[in-house]
This record gives C-alpha cells, structure tokens and sequence, in this order.
C-alpha cells in the first residue's frame, strides 16, 4: 500500500494532484454560481492553443499559457457583455478558434516533434519541482484573491449587475477573475489534462452543494472534496495504471454519485417523516 | 406634461435631478427627454405600461443604463463621476433563487462598501443587518437560504440589503409584484414609515390603485414623462388613456381616487366581427354567456390608512 511513496515523482505528483484539485474546487465555486460551467473546459482547450504557440515562440510555457489564456477569458467576458451572445457562446466561439488556431500551427511548423499527450490527458510523471513550484504559488495567489476579495466576489457572483450600483467594481472584479481562472487552468494542464479540467472546476462544488445551502460553507467544503479527489485518484491511477488525469475525474464523479444517493435517500426521508406527521 | 410637479415651492434643491435625459441599452432609446426632481422627502411611483421606461429610469439615476443625451444629477453632481448612497432593489425575478446565500448574507451585501478595504463584513455591519432583518420583521431568518422564504420576506430581504447601505434614496422596481394582497399592504406601510424617516422613496409599479391609497405623488410615463402630481390630480381618464393608450374609468371612494377596468365586451366583439373587445384596457373579464356586460368594474378596494 506504501510503494508508490517510495518514488519521489509519484509524492510530487500526488502534492501536486492535491494541490490543484483544492484549487480547482474553489474557483469551481464561482464557475458553477456564475453559471459558466463550460469556461473550465473552453478554457484549457484556448490555453492548448497558448501552448503551442509558446513553445514555437520559445516562450515560458507558465508566462505564455498564462497569459493567452488570461485574454481568452478577458475576451469571452467582454464577447458575453453583449446581449446578443451568450456567455456559453462566446465561450464556444473563442476558446474553439484559440484550440484550432493551436492544431493549425502544430501541422504547419514541420520541426514540431514534442508530444502533447501529457497536456491532453495529464501525467503525474511529469510533473517537475518547478511545475510544483508554480501550482503552489498559483494555489497561495488564489487563496489570497479569494481571502481579500470574498465581499466582492461574493456579491459580484450574486447579482453582477446590482453589485455595480453598490459600488462593487464588478469589471475589475470580472478582470481579477480571469486571470486568477487562466492560473489555474495553466498549472492544472499537467496533472489533470487540457480534456479533464472542466470535471475538476466543476463536480467538487456540484458536490458540496448537495450538503449545504451556505455559500461560506461551500467554499469550504468545495476545496477540500476537490483536494480529496486528487490524492484518492493519483494514488489509484498507480495501482489501476491509468492517466492521472482520468483517474482523479472518476474518483471526483464517484463523490458525486454518492452526494446524489445521499440527497435522494434524504430527500425520501423527509417526505415519510412529512407523510407520517400528517396521518 | 399635463399636471405639475407637487414641490413647487420647496427650498432646497432636489436630492436627484434628471434633466432632458434620453436613455436605453446598446443603442435602443427606451425613454427620451425625461426630466424630473426628487425631493429628499419624496415618496413618489413610476407609472407606465411595460416597456415604457420606469425600471429605464431606475437604472439611469444607478448608472445600470446607457445614457443618450441628459445626465442624472445626484444633490448636484452628476452620478457618472460620484457613486451616491443608493440602495436600489431590482425586479426579485431577475434572482436566482437557488444559489447558496442566506438571508444575513443578502444583507450585509448592502454594506460591501461600508468598508472597502476590508475583506469580509465587520461586526458593526453585522450587529446592523441584525437591527435591519429584526425592524423588517426577519429575525430568526438570518441563516435560512433565501429560497426558503415567501415572497413577502424575500421582497423585505432585499428592501434590507438597500438599507444596510445608509441610502439617502431607495429605488424598488415593482416590490409590490407577484405578493398578495396584505403583503403589498404591509410593504407600502413600511415604505411609507421608511419615507418618514427621512429616505425619499421612487418606485416603479402597475399597482395603480395601491399607489393612489398610498403615495402622496405620481409620475405616468410612456417614453417620456406625461403627468406628474398627487394622485388625485395624476389619475385622470386623459393621463392614464395617453399612458396606457386605453379608456381606464376613474371613480371615488371614502375619498380616494380609483381606476376601474373595463371588461371585454364579448357581445360586442361578436358582433363587429372582431376578436379585440376594447383593446387593452385592462384584466377584467366579462360575462357574455348570460348577456350581461358590466361596462365598469372597480379593480379591487385598497385598505385605507
């Protein structure tokens, strides 16, 4: 049962795999309220695109992603703004044109030999000291934004529109936003991969939320159900030889259906309890 | 306009001043050429059919509009360079009901920028959304989820949220809506003790013969305003047909000025061959399966004060 933690790439990838999975379930808070759900997924596909083009440019994969990512999430809220198109529209639209434009350059540039499989589909074997490095102090960031900014965050997510005429600054708040989202979506690329990120933004808080009508209690319990999933899934992927990525999803889906079973088996309680008082 | 403002003579200047603004959303003009004081003391109600501009003019005066031509001056200065103390409560249909925040949290939102470099919400503001939910009758709610409660108790929620922002003015887009009867009572009585502690009060609603018992001034608009006054002088069958583009019958009762409704004339309609009765007057509904037509029918009695 302690084999795996013999091998110090397998510790650094389930710290990782911890770490990314908190901060996945604490933005995940504030991507499921605000009902974008779709943005982790669209997303991690724009930041491939980033990706690509980073390593073309010979560019900081961390400094490139990062920051293509930032302006595809700053582009989607403004695209959004418009009455016209809709929020999972504009997410469609430009995190699809980003993730093509990022296929395009790979068939182009004759020379591209790095394999993106680990991008795609996550590999804790290559998770390195300095992917650990920026996942800790995106992770310390995040907690810091969320920590200082609650009030906004909180009513911004609420009522974007009425948080303004109480002063909130809701742009700025939205801009923060994107670029704290963009940071975990980056550091979150090698462990859980471009196709399993949206699954770990979104099933932590779906799950807590099954458990409480508190939104404080939610940004609790959203983290640590997502931090949960993490170290579960990357210390089964290496009995169940599966991708990281992969198995820290299942294990998360796994919660899910359990939250659900629990909610149903109470909701029915509740009902006999309620039929039972009456007769 | 057909009838003046009821402030002629006062003093001091309004509290907000909206002059010749033209406003709407992403290029479509909602509402044109409106000016209009309020007073510090004012407890005063948008009147118009849907789509004719109040919740337009709420959103202007909270800068949540495009502004055209005009400005919003808030004790003289225009509200695009200050913020003003506004608690403004929107349309509750715009809520999502399902998001997890309770009733004391809904609250203290109104306090957001009581201390803005202050991450959460200090125990001052605490202690005083407390006083604000015990006033509003919501105490012992502070940690249900908002969906739990009845559309009276989350209409006062809100009206909390707009009050635990100091607001020298509250703007309310239809709190009267989708409440019965005794709960849109209770939440004009409210109002109207709010108003007399000093917060002028502007809303918008369709609950025309609630505001006439109720509120000492009227504003009708459709695009622009059309009359402006006490109620009595307000609702008259010529302001409310160029408001609402139909014949709405005005009658007296124990003093208080009442628009009637005209029902369809089934009858009628059949035998002109057309579908339309008198257009749209109003929600009344005829009795054409006996051939009797009531020609007028008072809406509904409003309790007196």
């Amino acid at each position: 049962m302690t084999e795996p933690f013999e091998f110090e790439f397998f510790v650094r990838g389930l710290i990782a795999a911890t770490m990314v999975g908190g901060l996945a379930g604490m933005m995940g808070v504030y991507i499921v309220l605000r009902r974008m759900s779709y943005i982790g997924h669209g997303l991690s596909h724009a930041i491939f695109g980033g990706a690509v083009v980073s390593f073309i440019m010979s560019i900081n994969f961390y400094v490139g992603a990062s920051i293509w990512g930032f302006l595809s999430a700053v582009l989607i809220q403004w695209t959004s703004r418009r009455r016209s198109i809709s929020s999972d529209a504009a997410i469609g639209i430009i995190t699809t044109a980003s993730f093509a434009l990022g296929i395009a350059l790979i068939s182009r540039t004759q020379t591209f030999t790095r394999s993106f499989d680990a991008a795609l589909f996550g590999n804790i074997l290559g998770v390195t000291g300095s992917d650990l490095v920026a996942i800790t102090v995106v992770t310390g960031a995040v907690l810091i934004a969320v920590i200082v900014g609650y009030k906004y965050l909180l009513f911004a997510t609420f009522d974007t529109e009425v948080a303004a005429s109480y002063g909130v600054p809701v742009r700025w708040v939205d801009t923060a936003f994107a670029l704290v989202l963009a940071g975990t979506v980056v550091v979150s690329m090698q462990v859980l991969g471009v196709t399993m990120i949206a699954a770990a933004l979104i099933v932590p808080p779906i799950v807590a939320r099954q458990f409480t009508g508190s939104f404080t209690r939610m940004m609790v319990l959203s983290p640590l159900i997502g931090a949960s999933a993490g170290a579960i899934g990357i210390y089964l992927s290496w009995f169940i030889n599966v991708s990281s990525g992969a198995s820290v999803v299942l294990v998360a889906s796994g919660f899910f259906v359990v939250s659900i079973a629990y909610t149903s088996a109470r909701g029915r309680l509740l009902t006999a309890r309620g039929r039972a008082g009456s007769a | 306009m057909l009838h003046k403002s009821p402030h002629p003579d006062l003093h001091e200047p309004p509290l907000v001043q909206i002059r010749g603004l033209a406003a709407g959303y992403h290029g479509n003009r909602v509402i044109d050429d409106v000016s209009l004081d309020i007073m510090r003391n004012d407890f005063a109600a948008l009147l118009g059919p849907s789509g004719s501009g109040k919740t337009t003019v709420l959103r202007a005066i909270v800068g949540a509009a495009d502004v055209y031509a005009g400005d919003v001056l808030f004790r003289g200065e225009s509200v695009r360079k200050s913020r003003p103390r506004i608690g403004y409560v929107p349309q509750l249909e715009a809520i999502d009901w399902n998001f997890p925040v309770t009733v004391e949290q809904v609250v203290l939102m109104g306090a957001t920028r009581n201390a803005p470099l202050f991450p959460w919400f200090r125990r001052k503001d605490r202690l005083k959304a407390g006083k604000i939910l015990e006033r509003l009758g919501l105490d012992g709610l502070a940690n249900r989820q908002i969906r739990e409660l009845s559309g009276g108790q989350q209409q006062r929620v809100f009206l909390g949220r707009a009050l635990v922002s100091e607001p020298d003015i509250l703007l309310l887009d239809e709190p009267t809506a989708g409440v019965d009867m005794k709960t849109r009572d209770d939440v004009l009585h409210l109002l109207d003790e709010l108003n007399h502690q000093g917060i002028a009060i502007l809303m918008t609603t369709h609950e025309i013969n609630a505001v006439a018992a109720h509120l000492p001034r009227v504003i009708c608009m459709n695009g622009r305003i059309l009359a402006d006054g006490t109620p009595r002088d307000v609702l008259t069958p010529d302001v409310l047909k160029a408001t609402y583009g139909a014949e709405m019958p005005v009658t007296e009762y124990r003093g208080m000025t009442l628009v009637a409704e005209t029902p369809h004339r089934f009858g009628a309609a059949a035998r002109n061959g057309g579908s339309s009765g008198n257009g749209n007057a109003g929600t009344g509904h005829g009795h054409g399966d006996n051939g009797h037509v009531h020609e007028e029918v008072v809406a509904e009695v409003p309790a007196c004060d």
